[in-house]
């Protein structure tokens, strides 16, 4: 096949190297773009309607500062280690993308899973989609960050098991770049909710 | 062995049509999806009309007009004009900016079928227990569950299976335009209609997520006990008004620009002259999309966002004018001293510039906030909307139809019946919509079925119904000539107007890889740069060579089919079915990005100066 001889003469910036890479990168920062605003419109919403907890459970007797540290702990690391990968991407070192991007996919399932625990222990608490408006905007808002961490890690395992047949070359490279692209998008998102969901929802009262 | 396949896939008819990467077959299917939602949401305007032709009648009554008016306006917006937009940027933005092809050939076949199934999903409403009733605009409460039946999960699923596959479609142009410019074509050298398709795009990228939020939130409203809009339980019906138009209101921006594009095009071409003030029009253009986001609240005055919102959006919306008013100025002085030529396509054009015109000034009429307290939800809203989106977009379609039919289908379509075709639809428009400011400023609301006898409504209503008949002649008349061009033998030369841009260059139809050599850009309107420097044709940029081409592929077409039953799951309250049609999708996107395509190659010696079939 022609893998080897690809390989062999593998460009610098291999996810830029051919007119389709060069698409495939530009048309993923756009389609980030239209992420933000989807992000934005659901944050809009959700400050609009986080203090209407109509009886039920509020942000501020919800909300527990040790689960969502450590949460934010794995994501943000996890973010870490997809720069990691993309670095190794620019280094060609294909053991090190999939080393590094293991630790992503596991930093992200736990994450997950801390996130589904805390869903069924606020559902247990009362909490659930017809509660309240503010429980509609959260579970809305932080289940559909949720869905994109899910759908990142099936996305970036299946990468991973074809690349070890495929190897590193300038299709694969792409892809590999976006996948890490897209899972930096998610955990920057996180930032914002963990200040504008978490932070701000556990300080008592009103704001403005 | 080599890693692509020399030759390429052989396809024909439907098959061809259900897997093509193509982007002017693509523009094919998108002219007819689109033709024929157009045909649908024009049969539900006349019915409306014939409903309000006398007063007091009972001809489809009630909840029925209900249905018709927001399908009427849903089927139009989503389903019909912006697939035809689409169609025309499929089939000329790659030729005018002398590219083999789209960025992403398979994006743009998922984007067109993702379409079609919203459209087709929405559309079965009408057969399973009644359509949408809540208005084209759905506002919250009004839309739930309360007050609405099933007819609104259809318009909730349906638009957001559409709308995804139109913002796709926003990114591969997007992207299609920044990275696939053939040597020499630089941004200020790029057509005006590519530069509109361009700004439409990007408007597009950044307004329809606003709505998919809207609709999910919608959805979580309806189908899941969510209580976004519920006032009772805490929930905002500002929050969905917001939303709305803030995807809305570009919304209006995305059908106007390539309009626009396409007015600047054909008013050049046939005064014999370059565009007058083209850089002015360039900046008009991304001013007016600037603006368009700014001003959404407009659609608002009367919800109670206070004074000082309603005088900031107020000024924000009237300073479009100026961009707009630098528009029309620039055509009628490109038209001034030129050679002016008037077939079908042109007079179109000229039409459309006083028509919109009166459209912009009841839109700044409109801007002032007390006033609109005094218009609003009046007929006299409804005339001006359908005096830019009728007598601007829908004028500047049949224009761009009319002059790049020849390039589309390698025919020429029948000049007197297009000018039956436009004198019949413009004077039926006008006839509708001008009697309607009246029946506005006399109190006339909106939405409302009937009126009583008496009350200086009659006449102008009746008017207005006579009008709806002009306009369904024209179109008619419309689909003749289409006909007859298919049936007609004569083919049409590659360059029937003496056009000034590259999609003149290239045969009519062009071949699949559009230009055998990549043409070298040497001014803004590159064909008639080289034909004032006596050459016969471009000159190219680089030797003939082997062409590389997408594969065609069906995975759009399931894909799309996929969330297409998703929908019916979800509106059902069946969630194996759900589950059924998610796995389908995915199972789609799971082999799409397992199973490289490398293409295959168009040989040297294959290359031949043919059309495709159309």
């Amino acid at each position: 096949m022609a893998n080897h001889h690809a390989h062999a003469v593998l460009p610098d910036e291999p996810e830029k190297a051919t007119l389709e890479g060069k698409n495939k990168v530009l048309g993923f920062w756009l389609f980030l773009g239209g992420e933000t605003v989807l992000f934005g419109s659901l944050f809009a919403t959700f400050i609009a309607l986080r203090d209407q907890a109509n009886g039920g459970p509020t942000s501020q007797a919800l909300f527990d500062m040790n689960l969502v540290a450590v949460a934010t702990l794995l994501l943000l690391t996890s973010s870490m280690t997809s720069v990691m990968a993309t670095l190794a991407l620019h280094k060609k070192d294909l053991k090190k993308i999939q080393l590094w991007l293991t630790i992503t996919v596991i930093l992200g399932l736990g994450f997950l899973a801390l996130e589904i625990y805390e869903f069924v222990h606020y559902v247990n608490e009362g909490l659930k989609m017809s509660t309240s408006a503010f429980a509609s905007a959260f579970y809305t808002l932080v289940g559909f960050h949720g869905a994109h961490v899910a759908f990142g890690i099936c996305w970036i395992t299946l990468l991973q098991l074809s690349a070890t047949k495929k190897g590193l070359t300038v299709v694969t490279a792409p892809k590999f770049y976006l996948a890490c692209l897209y899972w930096h998008f998610i955990d920057v998102v996180w930032v914002f909710i963990f200040t504008v969901v978490y932070l701000m929802g556990m300080i008592g009262g009103k704001v403005g | 062995m080599s890693a692509h396949a020399s030759h390429a896939p052989n396809r024909s008819g439907l098959w061809d049509y259900l897997t093509t990467v193509d982007h002017k077959k693509i523009a094919i299917l998108y002219l007819i999806a689109g033709g024929i939602f157009f045909l649908a949401g024009g049969l539900e305007a006349l019915l409306i009309r014939l409903q309000l032709m006398y007063p007091e009648i009972e001809f489809v009554g009630a909840k029925t007009f209900n249905e018709l008016i927001t399908m009427h306006g849903t089927t139009m917006i989503f389903l019909a004009v912006m697939p035809i937009i689409f169609a025309l940027m499929n089939a000329i933005v790659p030729l005018q900016i002398g590219a083999r092809d789209v960025a992403f050939p398979f994006v743009n076949a998922l984007g067109f079928w993702l379409f079609f199934f919203g459209g087709v999903l929405l559309n079965t409403s009408w057969f399973l227990g009644g359509a949408p009733d809540a208005g084209w605009t759905s506002y919250t409460t009004l839309a739930l569950n309360q007050y609405s039946g099933r007819g609104v999960d259809f318009y909730v699923l349906g638009l957001q299976i559409a709308g995804l596959g139109t913002l796709i479609g926003g990114i591969n142009f997007l992207v299609t335009i920044i990275n696939m410019r053939a040597p020499g074509m630089t941004f200020m050298r790029m057509p005006m209609f590519t530069w509109a398709s361009f700004i439409t795009s990007g408007l597009i990228l950044f307004a329809f997520p606003a709505i998919t939020v809207g609709l999910v939130l919608l959805m979580f409203d309806r189908l899941f006990g969510g209580n976004f809009f519920n006032p009772d339980a805490g929930g905002n019906v500002v929050i969905w008004e917001h939303l709305f138009w803030i995807f809305g209101h570009p919304e209006v921006y995305i059908l106007i620009l390539p309009a626009f594009g396409i007015i600047s095009e054909v008013v050049s071409t046939f005064s014999r002259k370059r565009l007058f003030g083209y850089s002015s029009m360039v900046f008009a253009t991304a001013l007016i999309g600037f603006l368009g986001f700014m001003v959404w609240a407009h659609h608002m005055f009367t919800t109670g966002l206070g004074a000082i919102a309603n005088t900031l959006f107020g000024l924000a919306t009237m300073l479009i004018a100026v961009p707009t008013g630098i528009k029309i100025f620039n055509w009628l002085l490109t038209m001034w001293g030129g050679q002016i030529r008037f077939p079908t396509a042109n007079l179109f054009a000229v039409g459309f510039i006083p028509t919109f015109t009166i459209g912009g000034m009841t839109g700044v009429m409109l801007a002032v906030p007390p006033a609109d307290y005094q218009y609003h939800d009046s007929y006299f809203v409804v005339a001006h909307f359908h005096y830019v989106i009728v007598g601007g977009l829908v004028f500047g379609l049949f224009s761009g139809l009319y002059y790049w039919w020849p390039k589309m289908f390698g025919k020429m379509l029948n000049e007197t019946i297009g000018k039956w075709n436009f004198w019949t639809f413009f004077i039926g428009f006008h006839l509708t919509f001008f009697p309607q400011h009246f029946l506005g400023l006399m109190g006339m609301p909106r939405r409302v079925f009937t009126y009583l006898k008496d009350q200086n409504l009659d006449m102008g209503n009746f008017i207005s119904t006579i009008g709806a008949f002009g306009m369904t002649i024209g179109t008619i008349l419309f689909l003749i000539n289409v006909v007859v061009a298919a049936k007609s033998s004569k083919r049409a030369p590659a360059d029937p107007w003496d056009g000034r841009s590259l999609e003149w260059a290239i045969p009519s139809p062009p071949p699949e890889y559009n230009f055998v050599q990549t043409p070298l850009v040497r001014g803004l309107d590159a064909l008639w740069v080289e034909k004032m420097a006596g050459n016969k044709g471009m000159t190219p940029a680089e030797p003939i060579g082997d062409i590389h081409m997408p594969s065609p592929s069906f995975l759009p077409f399931l894909m799309s089919l996929g969330l297409f039953v998703a929908g019916y799951g979800f509106i059902y309250h069946n969630y194996v079915v759900v589950v059924i049609g998610v796995l389908a999708t995915f199972a789609c996107m799971f082999t799409r990005s397992v199973k490289d395509d490398p293409g295959y190659h168009i040989h040297e010696d294959e290359l031949e100066e043919k059309g495709v079939k159309a």
